[in-house]
């Protein structure tokens, strides 16, 4: 897995690929968090490199939304999610929590 | 019937989705049932790897992966901890962002995934069997 981050001025993009598991979710989730010691908490994850993501980047993605919707001072957007990939998290009812862009500019735009 | 051994590290997940996933397409499941069999093998080993172990990398455990008539029968064997996924509460995935746990979202996944999901505790050790039917 590999993470980069695009900084917008109102928002970070972060392109998130390949695997994320309980091996290296705690990657993704300092990834994520890097954002909050600079204060943004406005994030669009672009997840179309992306091929697996298990519970425990559920997980991540959970507290990271937590963590921006507080104090209604951003949100977490996710964008280009693979079929698979969005199958397990409506299974897991995170689709309620999130929404959904097809394409990654067309989120950052709406935030 | 055979079974690979494991270290009970997260640094063999990619091994194991590997191959329960070679297993499930020779066996003619589809991307989507491949993709679901490899997603329940992965919270099935980072659960016993997690609980069962409790982060003792020296500890293994086996896992076997067999195709037999219609269904693809997945075992984890190992000699830690019980844990008996049922005793697991649901978590409420209705619930708003506040409200939502964070635990039991794997176990969860892999009941939802999967035809059956059996625990049994044995002299042999703890036994997770999972099973795909083939439709």
């Amino acid at each position: 897995m590999d993470v980069s981050t695009k900084e917008f001025k109102h928002c970070n993009l972060i392109k998130v690929n390949g695997r994320v598991d309980s091996a290296t979710a705690p990657k993704f989730s300092q990834a994520l968090d890097a954002n909050f010691d600079k204060g943004v908490y406005k994030l669009v994850i672009d997840m179309s490199g992306l091929e697996y993501m298990s519970s425990a980047g559920f997980r991540a993605l959970l507290a990271a939304q937590r963590n921006c919707k507080r104090y209604n001072r951003g949100e977490v957007l996710l964008a280009s999610v693979p079929d698979r990939i969005r199958e397990a998290l409506e299974l897991a009812g995170f689709t309620e929590l999130f929404r959904t862009y097809k394409d990654p500019l067309e989120a950052v735009g709406s935030l | 019937m055979p079974a690979l051994t494991f270290p009970a590290s997260f640094d063999y997940l990619d091994e194991i989705r590997e191959y329960v996933g070679e297993k499930a397409r020779a066996a003619g499941f589809s991307d989507r049932d491949v993709y679901s069999i490899q997603l329940a093998a992965d919270e099935a080993a980072s659960n016993v790897i997690e609980h069962a172990y409790a982060g003792n990398s020296k500890a293994t455990f086996e896992l076997s992966c067999e195709f037999d008539t219609n269904r693809l029968v997945i075992t984890l064997l190992d000699h830690g901890k019980r844990f008996d996924p049922s005793k697991v509460p649901q978590p409420d995935v209705e619930a708003d962002l506040s409200e939502r746990k964070i635990g039991g979202l794997g176990i969860f996944l892999m009941r939802k995934l999967m035809d059956e999901v059996r625990y049994e505790s044995t002299r042999d050790g703890n036994r997770l069997t999972l099973v795909k039917r083939k439709v």
